[in-house]
């Protein structure tokens, strides 16, 4: 039974993409109804899912269960099952894509409502659905692969959606190529990993490279390649989907999509396939202690980077893109100090509240009339109020104030870090989560609160969305809120470890530490406070900066003082410009790629021209210059063929009797 | 008549080598014509002699001789028809004029 409801969840969105892709222009305002309703069906169906295997209901039970529906690929050694393996760690992700993916559905009736592509655009969010699903549900690396790809697409479907708009284009095609950096890793990876194995389920695959299953027999491939190479390349595809510094630049852009978009890929679950790939591959990394680390640096190290460039941002959709990054450089953080969980855990709290904040935006832009300056809004709050109070949550939760989702996965991260030995981790974190705080409630702050500075022929005509757009805003603030009491509480040993135990066993019995018990008045207790404690002083220095109207509390915005402290020495001068300027990566990467890269490009092109094509044509002028000059002997003139024919019979025969004359 | 082979081996050669001269020197088609069937006979000559000196051919050479006729006055009868087809498209016997194969 339970084959066919996986493959309804997955073929469901197929059909709704492939139906709405023929119907097309003909779907002229009811373009949204099959792609929502089906989203909507697969969504009941993967709770149902999710439920029965987190309760560890009858086919899934703590290992989780596998089927196959048919050879993909039979040729000889190599063979590639299309077949599918639901455990509970994809139970999280189901929860996630699914519930975030009808939401933003919904969501989509509303924001897309006077955009006459629409039929499109729906097709393509059900293309995402269907592939995002088999990124999550699919038991071999290829499969994997293809579906990795395939949300790559439709990223890039979406991002350009507006096509016409120059910087959305250049921005999908930007998304694209460094993705496709990344991808090249992972394409490695699995490669490396077919050869060390012989297989390339996931699952079997994993075991031989462990050394917790023996080599399949008959299998003699090369030489095995270190785990420590494989654990790198895939974590390489991981850093670009999942964009990680260095590959972190195409995020920020990808803001040029429809805010729905950046909502449910950029935010809530297609960045996270990277997240999940290296808990997918939990125990390759586990055997990698070295790459461990690489992980925990890379991922502290984006964490701390976008926080920074967040604080400047001026347009509304960017700060929250760059608060992405640095949340998702929390959860590799969390990956890397071997707080599998944790890492989860903040992947699902994060899909809900970022979902939620990025929804709240587009709700924010529909209001103001397609304005994301945030300098150009203000004092929103009496005009937008289901939009203002669901985000509030959002930014409670993201800044990490208790009893908020937030602050259980957040903590979780931290605390982990600090026991597992990582202290570094912890105090990069620390600071990162004072500046999350900060930058969430400046945006809390320009947008809603303080003097109006919105388009005063717009000021007239702000309005609260639709039904449509409201409702999923509400249902979303719901699990933001009450995600980390409900599967977070109490720490370390709630909901979500009793899910996800069995999956990082293997890693963390390789990783051979022990699990202390969660100690609440002891060292933990402090850190819970600490954490809490910094998220508080962040928000209020951002009160302090730009104002507050929350209930009886009433500050004025300074912007004065923002001014003041940023002139006031040269260091500060200098930080302000590096982060409002991203820290010029995007000028290194068109000084490195764009004018070197080009440059070098170009000397190619030259030498492929001159030097190449030189050869080639030389050889063939000589060819035709010596063509022509022969030709001359062809006179068309039956003589002079009888003639040649008469000289070479008298050579052939005078020489015949010259040669046997001598012998 | 002599009764040695050479004399009629060398009396073929000649003619042999008249035709061939012919064929190439000559303009004419129907010159051209005449000397390809000077050549087949001083062929057909050399190849009569050998039947009637060699023992072992017997009477093999004759035989040979009468198929080179037989096929002589084919091609005689194509070669000519074809120069009467080229001689009404071109209004000229005169071969040089003819370089069609060139074009």
């Amino acid at each position: 039974m339970f084959e066919t409801i996986l493959l309804l969840i997955l073929a469901l969105p197929l059909i709704g993409f492939v139906v709405t892709a023929a119907l097309g222009r003909r779907l002229v305002t009811d373009a949204w109804v099959i792609p929502v309703g089906i989203v909507v069906a697969s969504w009941v169906l993967s709770m149902f899912v999710a439920f029965t295997a987190l309760t560890g209901g009858a086919p899934f039970g703590p290992e989780g269960f596998a089927f196959t529906i048919y050879r993909w690929i039979p040729a000889g050694a190599f063979n590639v099952d299309a077949g599918f393996f639901v455990d509970n760690l994809t139970a999280c992700l189901l929860i996630v894509v699914t519930t975030i993916g009808m939401l933003v559905h919904v969501y989509s009736i509303g924001y897309m409502a006077h955009d006459p592509g629409r039929w499109r655009f729906f097709a393509y969010l059900n293309l995402f659905m269907f592939s995002m699903l088999l990124l999550v549900l699919a038991s071999s690396w290829l499969v994997v692969f293809v579906a990795w790809e395939l949300v790559g697409l439709c990223s890039y479907l979406l991002i350009g959606f507006w096509y016409r708009k120059r910087s959305a284009a250049l921005a999908s095609k930007k998304a694209f190529i460094v993705n496709r950096v990344g991808d090249v890793g992972f394409a490695l990876g699995i490669m490396a990993i077919f050869v060390n194995t012989g297989t390339l389920d996931i699952r079997a695959s994993i075991a031989i490279l462990t050394g917790a299953a023996p080599l399949s027999v008959g299998y003699g491939g090369p030489g095995p390649i270190p785990i420590a190479v494989v654990a790198v390349l895939v974590f390489a595809g991981a850093v670009g989907k999942s964009a990680q510094f260095p590959l972190h630049v195409w995020l920020p852009d990808a803001m040029e999509g429809p805010t729905p978009v950046s909502a449910l890929i950029h935010a809530a679950t297609m960045v996270n396939a990277g997240v999940y790939l290296v808990a997918r591959a939990n125990p390759i990394f586990a055997h990698a202690p070295s790459v461990m680390v690489i992980l925990a640096a890379i991922g502290i190290f984006t964490a701390l980077l976008a926080a920074s460039i967040a604080l400047t941002q001026t347009d509304i959709k960017r700060v929250l893109a760059y608060s992405t990054l640095s949340q998702l450089g929390y959860m590799f953080a969390a990956l890397g100090v071997g707080a599998w969980t944790a890492a989860i855990f903040h992947l699902m709290s994060h899909g809900f509240f970022k979902g939620l904040l990025f929804l709240d935006s587009g709700s924010v832009i529909h209001a103001v009339h397609d304005e994301q300056d945030m300098r150009r809004m203000g004092g929103l709050w009496r005009r937008i109020p289901i939009t203002y109070w669901t985000m509030l949550v959002g930014a409670v939760a993201i800044a990490g104030i208790p009893p908020l989702a937030g602050f259980f996965s957040k903590d979780e991260i931290l605390g982990e870090s600090f026991r597992n030995g990582f202290l570094w981790v912890w105090a990069i974190g620390f600071v990162v989560a004072a500046l999350t705080a900060f930058y969430m409630f400046r945006l809390i702050g320009m947008t809603f609160w303080g003097p109006s500075r919105v388009d005063p022929h717009v000021e007239p005509r702000i309005h609260e969305s639709p039904p449509t757009m409201t409702v999923p805003l509400i249902l979303l603030a719901i699990p933001s809120a009450l995600l980390g009491l409900l599967i977070g509480f109490p720490p370390e040993s709630g909901l979500i470890h009793r899910w996800l135990e069995p999956v990082f066993a293997p890693a963390i019995a390789a990783a051979g530490r022990e699990e202390a018990p969660f100690a609440a008045f002891g060292i933990d207790g402090l850190l819970l406070l600490a954490s809490a404690t910094i998220a508080v002083v962040g928000i209020l220095v951002a009160w302090r900066f730009f104002g507050v109207e929350l209930f009886g509390l009433r500050a004025r915005p300074r912007p004065e003082a923002v001014t003041a402290i940023v002139t006031r020495t040269g260091w500060s001068r200098f930080l302000y410009r590096a982060s409002l300027n991203k820290w010029w990566f995007d000028d290194l990467n068109d000084l490195l790629f764009i004018r070197l890269g080009g440059r070098f490009a170009a000397a190619l092109w030259w030498f492929d021209r001159e030097v190449v094509d030189g050869t080639v044509n030389a050889i063939g002028s000589l060819t035709r210059l010596s063509g022509g000059r022969l030709s001359r002997v062809q006179t068309g003139r039956v003589q002079n063929y009888a003639l040649g024919i008469a000289v070479g019979l008298i050579v052939m025969a005078g020489s015949y009797l010259l040669i046997a004359g001598r012998r | 008549m002599s009764d040695s082979l050479d004399s009629y081996l060398v009396l073929s050669g000649l003619l042999f080598a008249i035709g061939t001269f012919g064929f190439l020197a000559r303009r004419n088609a129907i010159s051209m014509l005449m000397s390809i069937e000077l050549m087949l006979n001083a062929v057909n000559l050399a190849i009569v002699a050998f039947g009637s000196f060699i023992p072992g051919l017997a009477g093999g050479g004759s035989v040979i001789a009468i198929i080179v006729m037989a096929v002589a006055a084919a091609e005689a009868t194509v070669g000519l028809s074809i120069v009467i087809a080229i001689f009404r498209n071109r209004h000229t016997p005169l071969v040089d004029e003819y370089d069609a194969m060139r074009r």
